[in-house]
């Protein structure tokens, strides 16, 4: 913490811009001492009306804790729920009970902190879409002001990659999110990125600057930072990190600098994943027609309808930056 | 060099008889090789050989013996490979029989045999492996004499591995091959009897000179590309390549002219000198007649060109393999080679992909039909894709092969099977000896080029063997299978099969197909059809997801990155109408040992 500090304060003293949105993730934000933390948060730059989420473990909040962040500043907390089914956590290897999460939302609204994400996966082997079904039951009964969900994916050399048996099947997870994306409709929650629902104004702010390109720094071993197509991220493990910091070298394990061309054409294919969507003149005019029943038309401009989300890559390599 | 100390020898068996192990320790008895250089079978020196165990390429190799001079040729075994050993024996006046003392008389053993007779050469047969506890050299010696009228007596017995005999092998070829004949004065007549292509030093060609002496530095014709070269450097294998200064009748070497033009320095052509040449070539060699043929296309369409040099420059090597460019609605431009079987097809290809850095596909095998039309012209078809259209063929006709399988009896009854539901005609059953028979039977050849080699190896559990050679064409009820992908014709997964098995055919392409073609963005019905009537149906249903992961800050550059592979991906693929199909799905697909 006292190296991440020394970092921020150098950004600042190297005149970092004002702050929109802050969002503190990645490991267990929540296992720290929640009044170090914001002071470390309360070290950048922030703007008036500068959003700050922070993700918490649903196991380790307490509304001490929730108090203590929302005096801090922050706004908004993002709890890693993946599942209401003690069988599903399970099988994700997470052994919560789902009951922490209805606490630790609770605690978080008596504290003041109005913007609730809740964070799921879905997919994996031995989940019924009974399972799916419940868990947004159960989370819309907890009336957050947001929900992720994610399908579950093999990451290369994890201990799921190893066993075959248990890769979620495409038509499965397919089902799953098609069911996810109505019952989360149904209930006032907008669809507003591939695997993001909110209620009317309570899109993820930080969220959206990452895809629409937008800049931002990131603190800490691992972080990604983006300034005007210049994309690095830092070491990974926190011992080089802090001896970096430490001795005053850049924390910046390696970069790449995009081209304009390929700067435009990445803007297309994230804007592609968003309600907006895109100008109709990025797909060529056979391809518009072979995706026909995966994209809604409208003024000249095409969206990924609910089918269309679920093969956005496809779609995304499709795109041409045009004239 | 005295024509008298010569001896020329050519090593024949059936495969895995020994014959390059047997080269092995002759090479070590007239210390050609070092000790400390000796590996198993030395003369293999291609890869794919030590790999495959097999011989492909026949080699040769000079040593001394007794105040003469060997030259040896190892030859491959394979039947596939018997132009090989037909080429090699032109070069020879005798040859060296090996037949395994634990198995016999086997097919190419045989044929092989059949080929130095012809040739008229001198045979020294040696029964092989006597170490083996299972060996029994008195019995085969006296099959052999049975079958092959080679005296019992005079059959040598060696153990190619401890080295048992070889000396006394040596010494028989000494006495019982005759020296080569030969003019030294007379104008030179030198024969090309192989030919590779060597990245660093270019195209080095085996030769025998027969008449006159061809000397280093001169000025030489090749009579019948009718071009002139200079002999940059002619050697000798010992088998480490040696430059000499002359090569006189009789002696066998190699020849670097310092060629670029491929096409020069084809086996079977006679070299003579500029300044006083020789009034007639050799009789050369007659290309022998392609019995396979499939589409070879590379996988990335800009290699085509590299494709075209590839072939023409391992042609010098292997001369039997014909080409000719071929395009495919799905795999783009390629072309129709033909080959001398499936080993042989698949090894040129192997080779190819090796030597010559190239990713392939290969279509299914097929072989050449003679399609009578219905306006009475004839048509010669060895691609499915050029069929004339059902309502204009009268019928088809399909090669036949006489094959002969010979095997221990206990096992005739099931190769009769086999035969059988190959739609095989048997001729006649000959008993080499009281328990050993030789099976003939007349087989299509498309019925053969179909794993029929595995397939008897598996059913008389490694023991029986097979030749065979074309014996002529015959009328027969084929059809073509049309494979169909969202209703377009799919060319190179059709094929020409009898009606009896299309329905088979189609449906096993069906399923295969429904496996391997990656799911589109929509359904794509396969369907196998004959006449435009479909037999077999599946569908590949529409994808419906991808990627469902995390897109924020630390994913973006990893997400367009698997974009950008996803779309190089895409460039590569064949597509058939609208659905697009990765290379290795048709090498899949066409794989044919299932
Ligand atoms: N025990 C024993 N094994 C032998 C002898 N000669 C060869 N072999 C073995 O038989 C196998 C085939 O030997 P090769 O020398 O490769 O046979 P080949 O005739 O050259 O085979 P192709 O070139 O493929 O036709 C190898 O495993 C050898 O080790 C022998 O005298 N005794
Ligand atoms: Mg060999």
């Amino acid at each position: 913490m006292a190296a991440l500090l020394q970092d921020v304060g150098q950004a600042v003293a190297n005149g970092m811009q004002t702050v929109d949105t802050v969002f503190v993730g990645g490991g267990t934000p929540s296992l720290v001492d929640p009044d170090l933390l914001m002071s470390v948060i309360n070290a950048l730059p922030l703007s008036s009306k500068c959003e700050i989420t922070i993700e918490c473990n649903p196991d380790n909040v307490s509304e001490a804790l929730m108090h203590a962040y929302k005096s801090g500043g922050a706004t908004r907390i993002s709890l890693g729920v993946q599942s209401m089914r003690t069988n599903v956590l399970k099988i994700l290897g997470r052994e919560h009970n789902p009951e922490n999460v209805r606490t630790a939302v609770e605690a978080a609204k008596t504290a003041g902190i109005d913007e609730i994400n809740l964070d799921l996966i879905y997919g994996s082997v031995g989940e019924s879409i009974d399972d799916v079904r419940s868990t947004i039951g159960e989370v819309i009964a907890l009336q957050p002001t947001h929900v992720s969900a994610y399908g579950l994916t093999v990451e290369p050399g994890t201990p799921l990659a190893r066993d075959p048996s248990r890769f979620p099947d495409d038509d499965d997870e397919a089902d799953k999110y098609l069911l996810i994306n109505s019952l989360l409709e149904d209930a006032g929650y907008a669809n507003y990125e591939i695997s993001n629902w909110s209620r009317k104004g309570s899109e993820c702010r930080h969220n959206l600057l990452y895809w629409r390109q937008g800049n931002y720094l990131g603190f800490g071993c691992a972080a990604h930072s983006h300034v005007n197509g210049r994309r690095s991220w830092n070491v990974r493990t926190p011992d080089r990190y802090i001896d970096l910091v430490a001795s005053g070298e850049s924390r910046e394990a390696s970069f790449e600098e995009l081209g304009q061309e390929a700067r435009t054409l990445e803007a297309l294919q994230l804007a592609l994943r968003m309600r907006d969507g895109i100008d109709e003149r990025h797909l060529l005019a056979p391809d518009l027609e072979m995706l026909e029943e995966f994209l809604t038309r409208e003024n000249g401009r095409i969206r990924l309808n609910p089918r269309g989300r679920l093969v956005a890559n496809e779609i995304a390599v499709r795109l041409v930056a045009g004239s | 060099m005295d024509l008298a100390k010569i001896r020329n020898f050519s090593i024949i068996a059936h495969i895995d008889h020994g014959k390059s192990t047997l080269s092995d320790r002759i090479l070590e008895l007239t210390k050609a090789v070092d000790a400390r250089d000796m590996r198993a079978q030395y003369l293999d020196s291609m890869d794919l050989e030590r790999e495959r165990g097999i011989t492909i390429k026949a080699q040769n190799v000079r040593v001394e013996w007794k105040g003469h001079t060997f030259h040896l040729i190892d030859t491959p075994g394979h039947v596939d490979f018997g132009y090989e050993v037909s080429r090699s024996l032109a070069a020879c006046e005798g040859v060296v029989l090996v037949v395994d003392a634990a198995q016999g008389i086997e097919a190419q053993t045989l044929a092989n045999c059949y080929l130095a007779l012809e040739h008229d050469l001198e045979i020294v047969a040696a029964l092989n492996k006597i170490d083996l506890p299972a060996a029994d050299p008195d019995r085969y010696a006296m099959e052999i004499e049975t079958v092959l009228g080679i005296p019992a007596e005079d059959i040598l017995r060696i153990s190619a591995k401890t080295g048992e005999g070889v000396d006394l092998l040596l010494d028989a070829v000494l006495e019982r091959i005759p020296a080569p004949k030969g003019d030294a004065d007379a104008p030179l007549q030198a024969l090309i009897f192989d030919s590779q292509y060597d990245q660093y030093r270019g195209v080095v060609s085996s030769i025998r000179v027969v008449n006159g002496t061809l000397t280093a530095g001169s000025k030489l014709q090749f009579m019948n590309a009718n071009a002139t070269q200079e002999a940059v450097e002619i050697g000798v294998r010992r088998p480490t390549p040696t430059p000499v200064a002359e090569l006189g009748p009789g002696e066998v070497g190699y020849l670097i002219a310092g060629i670029k033009d491929v096409g020069e320095a084809r086996s079977g052509e006679t070299v003579t000198m500029l300044s006083r040449q020789a009034s007639e070539p050799l009789p050369g060699y007659q290309d022998p007649k392609p019995m396979v043929f499939c589409g070879l296309y590379p996988i990335d369409g800009d290699d085509f060109e590299l494709l075209r040099e590839s072939i023409e420059k391992l042609k010098l090597n292997d001369a039997s393999i014909t080409y000719e460019p071929e395009t495919s609605g799905a795999l783009g431009f390629g072309f129709r080679c033909g080959f001398l079987g499936l080993l042989h097809m698949e090894i040129v290809k192997e080779r190819l992909e090796r030597e010559f850095n190239l990713a392939l596909i290969a279509t299914a095998p097929s072989v050449e039909y003679r399609v009578r039309k219905t306006n009475g012209d004839t048509e010669i078809v060895d691609n499915p894709a050029d069929l004339p259209p059902t309502q204009n063929i009268q019928h088809i006709e399909e090669p036949y092969f006489r094959v002969s399988i010979i095997t221990p009896k206990e096992y005739t009854g099931t190769l009769m099977d086999l035969c059988q539901s190959r739609r095989g005609e048997l001729g006649k059953l000959e008993y080499l000896s009281p328990e050993r028979v030789e099976m003939h039977y007349q087989v299509p050849l498309a019925e053969v080029v179909v794993d029929f080699f595995d397939q008897m190896k598996s059913r008389s559990q490694g023991y029986a063997s097979l030749d065979y050679e074309l014996s002529g064409y015959r009328q027969s009820n084929l059809v073509k299978v049309d494979l169909l992908l969202n209703g377009q014709p799919a060319d190179a997964f059709s094929t020409i099969v009898h009606r009896d098995k299309a329905f088979d055919y189609g449906r096993r392409m069906c399923e295969k197909l429904k496996e391997l073609i990656p799911r589109q963005m929509f359904d794509v019905p396969i369907q196998a059809a004959i006449g435009g009537k479909v037999i077999s149906r599946e569908t590949v249903k529409a994808k419906r997801k991808d990627v469902l992961a995390k897109c924020y800050g630390g994913d973006i550059t990893r997400k367009r990155k698997l974009l950008e592979k996803q779309k190089e991906g895409k460039k590569k693929m064949k597509a058939i109408g609208r659905v697009e199909i990765p290379g290795d799905v048709f090498i899949s697909a066409l794989k044919l040992d299932d």
